[in-house]
């Protein structure tokens, strides 16, 4: 009897330790499947010839390790690499797809992780010294924590002079923090377009605007002609509630004032709240919380999700609201896509229910004061680099590698910063949009992605919502409070 | 057990020292090759990752069984009385050191933190200075205090009234287990489930959210009958002040299923004795359910009352998933969150862990002395 009391007391403590143990070491691995990128359906020679790639073993790359990789250095070997791109959506399918080629050509698997949560989860793995090997960051001001607290590879072994002639300027310069490259940036966005309905607009021989005077004057001939509200908008996203409005906030600011004051808003040497801050507020209420304007009112964008958003504008009987400020990936949202996608993410867009460039098209945010030229707002993702082996350079040098984006950018909703990704490469609406870049007198990146994160992941989000909730009648208010909130 | 002599218990001694050397060093070696990161490569990750639970599963169950049968041997080794007296702290010796380790040490460093991770030149003071005097913090502690105020009591006496009257029906056992549902959805659940009931479409389109769907509906009827003017879905979620009470309905909602379960077993054991004799004496229902039995279960309101305002005290997940503390619900748990994982204001985050600490303790001692009172407690 003793002894049988012994042997349960000692059963149950082994199963607590165990378990506990077990906890520790490998939790956070086990969540989805692996293989799911890497299964080499198709043998390895099927696709090798078509895309005219540059990846013939023996030829350099002007990367070693990429090179070493190429000629089948380190065959077998596992590269973790972790990014925002929800598991099934449109983006993790093509980054997925778009890593193929790579274990193709060096044996290398990519062991891809899509992450719901991303930056909590990746934040979490860090602290728990189970960093992935990559991984995808949007903010460059999260890149310069992690590099603070020493989480980071700095990136000295890459070729940088390549990879600077080969960059637009702005995104090898954002890459870099104290004096060391520590991301390279992979995919961008240019978030300064409009979208609208081409039937409905032609039907009402509505034309689209080139100047800011054109837009007003063509939301007040909609709202007149009594054909419902000229713009979608609202902001609700879950976590990151109040983006959208940021971004509106932005652009207008860059079309505003000189490039210098964008910029001296990010670091903070104006106050958050200076009167050229303001004035850009104030064009931004004109569309905003003019009656009638936004569809719904200031309820509507405050409550309705950001997919969601420009439903209206595929209503039965004709659009409901008119015009969108959204980035391109906004496509797959319109209405009847959403599902279409879900059931067939494979499909390219030519064959959606609401094809982009045919029923809904897309113009540039037009310049508000001539001075300020033509800017565009945009976002990007880089990859840093958490744990230095050489499969894991190689992998890295790669991505900087116009082969890295061929497949995503074949399959659309993809931006290189690159300069030597091919034009031809481009289909709609990428060929308009990195025309667009091409042409552009200032890139702006994302200010609240620059700022700290209490401001720009914080306050001017949560500000927002309550300039919205005012319908714009506090914004004094609003920004002072931003501002006292804006730390040190 | 006899005694034994100094000869006896020389090479004792050494043989169990030998089984603790062994022990730690196996322990040591396959700890360390666990964690060896070259070990495992240029296997798929599958099996890798099956071989290394299978070696963590062994080196759990045996090491711990190693790990007790050393120091037992030890202990067994030394006099009869020693034994007798190191025994328990054998067994109690691990337990303790866990929740040193996962609870009293992340305590004390939350703490610590709270007053050392300031800005330079800034004294220990500083986050609290800083919580205090933010608008914000001081709208959700607001916040925490309107929940705590409203929540612990209407599920407390919905529970109640639910307990007093399924006592007497015939189906009380089905009654109950629709009462007692929610309580087996998690708050994050909850919290989805809910954000649907609140969801808001504009005027003209189709109500997705029943309670605006029946808003609407009925309010179509005023508006026919002229009692008013016009009829608009309301946003649940984002019209302040409503939506906090919109959410401390989840909470009840959640809860009360927990003390009408507590509540209906308390009023089950008041003695019939009591009633039938309050009965005989001509006293009504009512005189007797707030005469009699009420002050019965005093005890037991108290337990269910406190268990549920500190989990109100906690609330996190129904706040984040449905408003994500925006207009105007945020409180201090969502707030540490968002210091913690958005700003990594770790100064700010452990303060607010701290506040919410220091405000959950005098609840814990009340129900703590009620339970001990009850003689169900030590």
């Amino acid at each position: 009897m003793k002894n049988r009391t012994w042997l349960a007391l000692l059963l149950v403590l082994a199963i607590v330790v165990a378990a506990c143990g077990g906890d520790g070491g490998e939790s956070t691995t086990t969540e989805g499947e692996p293989s799911a990128t890497t299964a080499p359906s198709d043998g390895p020679g099927t696709t090798g010839g078509e895309s005219g790639t540059t990846m013939a073993p023996g030829e350099s790359t002007g990367y070693t390790e990429l090179d070493q990789a190429l000629a089948g250095e380190f065959e077998g070997t596992t590269v973790e690499v972790w990014a925002q791109w929800l598991p099934e959506s449109v983006e993790a399918a093509n980054f997925t797809a778009a890593l193929e080629p790579f274990f193709e050509a060096t044996g290398i698997e990519v062991n891809f992780q899509p992450t719901p949560d991303y930056e909590t989860a990746l934040q979490v793995a860090v602290d728990g010294g189970n960093a992935p090997d990559l991984a995808q960051i949007a903010q460059p001001g999260k890149m310069h924590q992690y590099a603070d607290a020493g989480s980071l590879v700095a990136l000295d072994f890459f070729n940088a002079e390549k990879l600077e002639a080969e960059m637009v300027p702005a995104f090898f310069e954002l890459g870099h923090y104290n004096d060391s490259l520590y991301g390279v940036y992979y995919k961008t966005d240019v978030k300064s377009i409009v979208w609208y309905p081409v039937q409905g607009f032609a039907d009402n021989g509505y034309e689209v605007p080139t100047t800011w005077d054109e837009l007003i004057a063509l939301s007040d001939q909609i709202v007149a002609d009594g054909n419902g509200n000229p713009w979608c908008i609202s902001i609700e996203s879950q976590e990151a509630d109040g983006w959208v409005a940021t971004d509106w906030m932005e652009d207008i600011l860059l079309r505003t004032a000189p490039e210098e004051i964008y910029n001296q808003w990010i670091s903070h040497e104006i106050p958050f709240n200076h009167p050229e801050v303001l004035e850009a507020a104030d064009y931004m209420s004109d569309i905003w919380f003019t009656e009638d304007y936004a569809y719904g009112g200031s309820t509507y964008i405050n409550a309705t999700w950001i997919g969601e958003t420009q439903d209206p504008m595929f209503a039965e009987g004709g659009p409901q609201c008119w015009m969108q400020k959204q980035a391109a990936w906004i496509g797959g949202f319109w209405g009847a896509n959403r599902d279409f996608i879900a059931e067939n993410p494979e499909a390219p867009s030519s064959e959606w229910p609401i094809v982009p460039g045919e029923d809904v098209d897309f113009f540039y945010f037009p310049t508000i004061e001539e001075d300020f030229g033509t800017p565009v707002l945009g976002a990007a993702d880089m990859f840093v680099m958490f744990n230095d082996r050489p499969e894991v350079r190689a992998l890295l040098e790669w991505l900087a590698t116009p082969e890295a984006a061929q497949g995503w950018i074949e399959a659309g909703g993809f931006l290189s910063p690159l300069t030597t990704v091919p034009a031809d490469w481009y289909t709609y609406p990428n060929d308009g949009l990195s025309e667009m870049v091409q042409n552009a007198t200032t890139v702006g990146f994302d200010a609240s992605d620059l700022m700290p994160a209490e401001v720009g992941a914080g306050t001017f989000w949560s500000g927002m919502i309550d300039w919205v909730a005012a319908e714009g009648e506090n914004t004094e208010e609003v920004f002072q409070q931003i501002e006292d909130s804006w730390p040190g | 057990m006899q005694a034994m002599t100094s000869e006896q218990m020389g090479p004792k001694i050494i043989r169990s020292l030998l089984v603790v050397v062994i022990t730690f060093a196996a322990l040591w070696f396959g700890l360390g090759f666990l964690s060896d990161p070259v070990a495992f490569q240029g296997m798929p990750p599958t099996v890798s990752k099956l071989i290394q639970a299978a070696i963590a599963i062994i080196l759990g169950v045996a090491g711990i069984w190693a790990l007790f049968y050393a120091g037992n041997s030890i202990i067994e080794a030394l006099p009869a009385r020693a034994t007798d007296l190191l025994r328990p702290y054998l067994f109690v010796l691990p337990a303790i050191a866990v929740v040193g380790l996962y609870l009293i040490y992340p305590t004390v460093g939350t703490v610590v933190t709270s007053f050392t991770d300031v800005p330079e030149g800034e004294g220990f003071f500083y986050n609290y200075e800083q919580a205090f005097t933010s608008p914000e913090v001081i709208l959700n502690l607001r916040n925490n205090l309107i929940w705590l105020i409203i929540a612990p009591a209407i599920a407390v006496v919905i529970g109640l009234i639910f307990a007093g009257m399924v006592d007497r029906i015939r189906l009380e056992s089905l009654a109950k287990s629709f009462v007692f549902m929610p309580l087996a959805i998690s708050f994050v659940g909850a919290a989805v489930i809910w954000k649907f009931v609140y969801a808001w479409k504009p005027e003209g389109q189709e109500q997705i959210g029943i309670l605006n769907a029946i808003w609407v509906w009925i309010g179509g009827f005023l508006v026919d009958w002229g009692i008013l003017a016009e009829v608009e879905p309301i946003a649940w979620l984002q019209a302040i002040p409503i939506n906090t009470f919109a959410l401390i309905a989840i909470m009840v909602w959640l809860q009360v299923g927990f003390a009408m379960v507590v509540l209906s077993a308390a009023i089950k054991g008041v003695p019939s004795e009591l009633t039938e004799a309050a009965r005989i004496d001509g006293a009504s229902e009512r005189q007797i359910f707030f005469r009699i039995t009420i002050p019965s279960i005093k005890g037991s309101l108290l337990v269910v009352y406190t268990t549920i305002a500190i989990a109100v005290l906690k609330v996190f997940d129904i706040i984040f998933v449905t408003t994500g503390g925006n207009f105007d619900t945020s409180v201090v748990a969502v707030r540490m969150y968002q210091e913690m994982f958005r700003f990594r204001n770790f100064g700010q985050a452990t303060t607010m862990a701290v506040i919410l600490l220091v405000a959950v303790i005098p609840i814990m001692v009340v129900n703590i002395r009620n339970l001990r009172r009850q003689g169900i407690g030590a």
